[in-house]
């Protein structure tokens, strides 16, 4: 359980994390998720005992991070930036930091093994690939069996296979009961591995909810509709709160009715209908509508604005 | 997952301590080939630049003017590697450290010993330990060989002062490990670390000649590495301080160092 109460980070002027108060819970994973720069990073540092919050407070299992008398029997955890000497072997590196726990050599070997490093454990850590590195830091977050785990950005610079055995690995150390709190870019992944979502932007909670309600409260119910008959259903369909746009010729964006309602219209004046769907926001059109306001840093495409992607959530933001 | 399951409950569960974090800091120390290579560099330094300056001695000995001669002393001259041990010793003091910050790894450190100063504590016994024992080694060695190829001009261990001035070599060099860890703490950064060790090691005395000559006096012999020749030198310079007051200055000088370090160590984010 990982709770924090109104955890603020400034660094200097900026203020990266604002008032932050949410709670993990265990038995579930939790994602976290946020556009570049909302501060997640920071807000686990401050979890892991390695900022200090300007405000507020944020505890593990009741406790602050530097009062625990054995952290990595609580918490493991990843960090976004390699934290390994790049000199050293990865035996070596997970053999340091088990000793002072009193963490036996097999438990280094074995956790070396769960996350496929043997044949390369003797080397150099530095001449890791992204993907071997971020299988160490998975191997160290695991080193103490901890209840509680927090990564930052697991799957960054995995293989497909890769991505997999994280998600596997996430969605197992949650169903043995632990706390497992991810922070990823990658919505589409997110939905398949989290079931529960804190979304911030710009530092400040944006939502706290599961991924099943967040899909649902930010898709607009647009309902896709081809019919050869498209213009007059078209005028048919329209009243104060529809709003009906049109691509092609046969085809209809109809958003303020349901399938049912279009349909019962579309018999009631014996047109034919060739697809009547309704469109359900992916979890990455929900998250970019919901951060829309708070992304801080945006990409253009060759010049356009890049955020003209989402096109059945484009009605409501107009 | 299997893996993890099966061990959940019977994992006993043992809590951080001091021994244990000083443990973790020697793994780490030898398990980077740069300490074995930087540790042999500061042996070689101190046994094979005796021996060598020792040999010079006695085969230009018919070259020294008087008053060379009259500066010279056997001791002296059989352990004035120390000057270049004391670089080697400096650099890897302050790497230990900033090795750390430079890759990220002071993060996994700290995050298995969140109070911090264990971490600190654990550096500073580790590398001052590792220095002193092997330091003490190589000065009686450098000592014992230095002599028997000085020839007619060597001496003993029983001559006035030589048993102290040997054991000076360590205790010197230990103290020059600490404050470079302290400085390494407070600068974190390679580059920087080396060079504020230095620059008050060995540049500090000569910048400081350029003082008013009536400063000279309160400045000159309370600097580190002045401060601290007496304990390893058998003919002191006149105006330094005596041999202990000398070394208590140098030590004040390390803990000065390493207090701050801990002190920003448990205040900065990491
Ligand atoms: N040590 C620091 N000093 C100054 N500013 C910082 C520091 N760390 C983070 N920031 C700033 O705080 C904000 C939040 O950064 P953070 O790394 O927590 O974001 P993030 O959500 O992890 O982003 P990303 O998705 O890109 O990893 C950013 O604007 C960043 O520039
Ligand atoms: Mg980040």
């Amino acid at each position: 359980m990982i709770e924090a109460r109104g955890l603020t980070k400034q660094y200097g002027d900026k203020v990266a994390v604002d008032g932050l108060s949410f709670t993990v819970r265990p038995g579930v994973v939790t994602g976290f998720l946020g556009p570049n720069g909302a501060g997640k990073s920071t807000t686990m540092r401050m979890i892991l005992g390695l900022d200090r919050p300007s405000a507020g407070s944020v505890t593990v299992n009741g406790r602050h991070y530097a009062e625990l008398s054995a952290p990595l029997h609580e918490v493991g955890a990843l960090l976004e930036a390699r934290a390994v000497h790049t000199s050293r072997s990865a035996y070596n590196h997970l053999r340091a930091l088990a000793a002072t726990h009193g963490i036996s050599r097999r438990r280094v070997d074995e956790v070396i093994d769960l996350v496929g490093l043997t044949d390369v454990a003797r080397k150099r850590a530095g001449g890791f690939s992204l993907g071997m590195g971020q299988r160490l830091g998975i191997a160290t977050a695991l080193l103490g069996d901890p209840p509680t785990v927090v990564l930052d950005e697991p799957v960054n610079g995995l293989d497909p296979e890769g991505i997999r055995w994280v998600r596997d690995l996430l969605k197992g150390l949650a169903a043995e009961g632990r706390t497992v709190f991810v922070s990823s870019h990658l919505m589409s992944e997110m939905a398949l591995t989290a079931e529960h979502v804190i979304v911030v932007g710009r530092g400040r909670l944006i939502a706290d909810t599961s991924v099943e309600e967040i899909i649902r409260e930010a898709s607009v119910n647009a309902v896709l509709v081809r019919s050869p008959d498209a213009a007059q259903l078209r005028a048919a369909l329209a009243g104060p709160d529809v709003t009906v746009s049109s691509t092609e010729a046969d085809v209809l964006q109809v958003t303020g009715l349901s399938a049912a309602q279009i349909g019962d219209t579309a018999r009631g004046l014996d047109i034919a209908l060739h697809e009547l769907t309704p469109q359900r926001a992916s979890l990455e059109e929900a998250f970019m509508t919901m951060t829309r306001d708070d992304v801080e840093y945006h990409g253009h495409l060759a010049g356009e604005a890049a955020d003209t992607d989402a096109p059945a959530l484009e009605g409501q933001g107009a | 997952m299997s893996t993890l399951a099966a061990t959940t409950s019977r994992r006993p569960q043992q809590r951080v301590t001091s021994l244990r974090a000083a443990k973790s800091e020697w793994i780490k120390l030898v398990s980077l080939r740069s300490s074995w290579i930087t540790f042999a560099a500061s042996v070689v330094a101190v046994i094979g630049l005796g021996v060598l300056i020792s040999y010079f001695t006695n085969s230009h000995w018919s070259e020294m003017r008087p008053e060379e001669r009259l500066r010279f002393d056997p001791v002296d001259r059989s352990l004035a590697g120390i000057n270049l041990a004391q670089l080697a010793i400096g650099v890897l003091g302050v790497l230990v450290v900033t090795g750390e910050y430079s890759t990220g790894m002071i993060r996994s450190s700290l995050m298995s010993v969140p109070r911090r100063l264990p971490v600190l504590a654990g550096k500073a016994v580790v590398f001052a330990g590792s220095t002193f024992v092997l330091m003490l080694g190589s000065a009686f060695v450098a000592f014992l060989l230095g002599q028997q190829v000085l020839g007619t001009h060597g001496t003993t261990l029983d001559a006035p002062h030589a048993l102290r001035a040997v054991i000076g070599v360590p205790l010197y060099l230990t103290v020059v490990a600490l404050f470079a860890v302290g400085i390494g703490f407070i600068v974190r950064n390679t580059a920087g670390g080396i060079a504020t060790l230095f620059g008050l090691l060995l540049v500090a005395p000569g910048l400081g000649q350029l003082l008013p000559t009536s400063w000279q006096p309160h400045v000159l012999p309370y600097l580190p590495s002045n401060a601290g020749a007496g304990v390893y030198s058998v003919r002191t310079d006149p105006g330094m301080l005596s041999t202990w007051s000398g070394f208590a200055v140098l030590c004040a000088w390390a803990v000065a160092a390493l207090l701050v370090g801990a002190f920003l160590l448990r205040r900065r984010d990491a």
